[in-house]
């Protein structure tokens, strides 16, 4: 049975379209068929982290108005094997998007792929609501910053009463905590929120943390997920993936010290 | 263009329902009401400003005294109430109120009152329970009930309830208990981080963060004559 996860956040900038691309393509690299859809209609920049907006000729509206078949639309990952793309429209406005469009979208999509990752624009307004509305699992990307932690606060607190689950009264999404652009010196400084703050205050389990790092910018500037270099970004999302999947996998980049390794051989 | 045309109606009126104070009388000692207001209202010197206000007459709708409503409206308007009319009372108060330029209340229909009698006993309703957290943006009222929630209630989120609210989590949001004016009705808190706790309409914001000596400490809230207790065990 194939899973629907959307990624969302509530507040913008926090990493939710960085983590899309990283998580899909870990889902793809470990043999799973994978399609991630841009929901974010109008901002479309998933396709440029991915390195694939050259080859965009149809998108998601042209599907949904029947201009274009879902077949004709995907465009297949040039790194990985079993990974699809599903672009957002730079030129539509957002209400082009409809809750039946995109359900037709999802059936279809979910009689040939085992994962199918939602990148959910920010905000809480027709666009992010579109996204988590089919969801079985949400990625709630979370900076260790208060006003994002309130934001995704709020954004559970929809999921849970307006989401296709919740209106159906079947079981609730299950809820994942992503921390991301953790910086643990400066947690530990206080200048940041630490994980234990954000668990405290939101709640749900946490399936990962992604460090801060220059290297998520190297990527996108080159459209290739960060994923598929060395880098501690890589490592964190591959645990992030691993413990999806169902791995126990002990937790990483939580704290400043520096291993051993690491200070014979520098950073990155 | 001077003309008025007839398809732009000028007004509209609708119907409202104003949350307004009532200040129940128990006597018509004018020096004995100026001076108790005046040292309740000190604590608070800017709770009223400019707030329309019902005087109550139901506890004296029986007895013979008379009221000065003329100097009652001065007295309350230093002390920022704007006195607009009057609640019950009986047909000779309500006449002096008509005199002094006040509006008339029906009076509110007593729970117990023979007049209405209540066929079957009143049975308790089961408390509202919520075992989920209680997140920013969301909003749970308890009608004519408690409310008892078993996990976090988050900054940004707001408990209302009729009867007693429990929170046996943190408490980071707002609490309002006794919300159609029950002041009977408790606040229970396993830890006290909230923004906001009120009991029947009596509040008590903490913008400057929580006193020491009761901050993440399990805590209830109670009213002590329309003062807001909070009390750390
Ligand atoms: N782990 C990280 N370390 C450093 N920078 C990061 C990290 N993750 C994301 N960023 C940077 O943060 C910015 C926003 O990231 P991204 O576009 O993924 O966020 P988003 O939540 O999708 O934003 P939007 O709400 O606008 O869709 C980008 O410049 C990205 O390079
Ligand atoms: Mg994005």
């Amino acid at each position: 049975m194939s899973k629907i996860i959307v990624v969302t956040s509530g507040k913008g900038g926090v990493g939710k379209t960085t983590t899309s691309a990283n998580f899909s393509s870990g889902l793809a690299l470990r043999g799973q068929k994978t399609v991630v859809i841009d929901f974010d209609v109008g901002l479309r920049n998933l396709d440029l982290i991915m390195g694939c907006e050259r080859r965009v000729v149809y998108d998601i509206i042209d599907v949904i108005n029947g201009e274009a078949t879902l077949h004709q639309a995907l465009i297949k990952d040039k790194n990985c094997e079993h990974l699809y793309i599903l672009a957002a429209s730079q030129t539509r406005d957002k209400d082009a998007l409809n809750l039946e469009g995109v359900e037709r979208i999802l059936n279809e999509l979910r009689e040939s792929f085992d994962y199918i990752i939602c990148d959910s624009p920010a905000g809480i307004e027709s666009g992010a609501f579109m996204a988590m509305y089919f969801a079985d699992h949400a990625l709630v990307v979370t900076n260790p910053e208060v006003s994002s932690v309130r934001d995704s606060d709020r954004i559970l607190g929809i999921m849970a009463a307006k989401s296709k689950r919740a209106v159906e009264g079947r079981a609730p999404i299950e809820e994942h905590l992503l921390i991301t652009r953790y910086n643990p010196k400066r947690a530990e400084a206080e200048e940041m929120l630490k994980v234990e703050d954000i668990e405290d205050m939101l709640r749900i389990p946490l399936i990962g943390v992604i460090p801060e790092s220059e290297s998520v910018l190297f990527a996108s500037n080159s459209g290739i997920p960060a994923i598929h270099q060395k880098s501690d970004v890589a490592e964190a999302y591959k645990d992030v993936v691993s413990r999806f999947i169902g791995e126990a996998v002990p937790m990483r980049f939580v704290s400043g010290k520096v291993g051993f390794l690491k200070r014979l051989f520098g950073d990155r | 263009m001077t003309t008025m045309t007839l398809a732009e109606p000028a007004f509209k009126i609708k119907i409202a329902n104003l949350p307004l104070w009532v200040i129940h009388v128990h006597n018509n000692n004018m020096a004995q009401i100026k001076r108790q207001l005046a040292s309740r209202l000190s604590q608070t010197p800017d709770f009223f400003s400019h707030t329309p206000v019902v005087l109550g007459l139901s506890a004296v709708a029986n007895s013979q005294t008379k009221f000065d409503f003329t100097a009652l409206t001065t007295l309350m308007w230093e002390h920022g109430m704007r006195l607009i009319g009057v609640q019950g009372g009986s047909t000779e108060h309500q006449a002096a109120a008509t005199q002094a330029g006040l509006s008339l209340f029906p009076d509110a229909p007593l729970r117990n009152s023979p007049v209405f009698p209540d066929p079957t006993p009143a049975q308790p309703l089961p408390p509202l329970v919520i075992d989920k957290p209680v997140r920013a943006g969301q909003k749970i009222y308890a009608e004519n009930t408690d409310l008892v929630v078993l996990a976090i209630v988050n900054a940004g989120a707001e408990l209302i309830a009729d009867g007693d609210i429990h929170v046996y989590a943190p408490l980071r949001g707002r609490a309002m208990a006794g919300a159609q004016g029950n002041q009977s009705a408790r606040i229970f808190v396993q830890s006290l981080e909230a923004e906001l706790l009120s009991i029947a309409g009596c509040f008590q914001m903490f913008e400057e963060g929580i006193p020491q000596d009761v901050r993440n400490h399990p805590v209830q809230v109670y009213l002590d004559e329309a003062r807001l207790v909070i009390q750390s065990y």
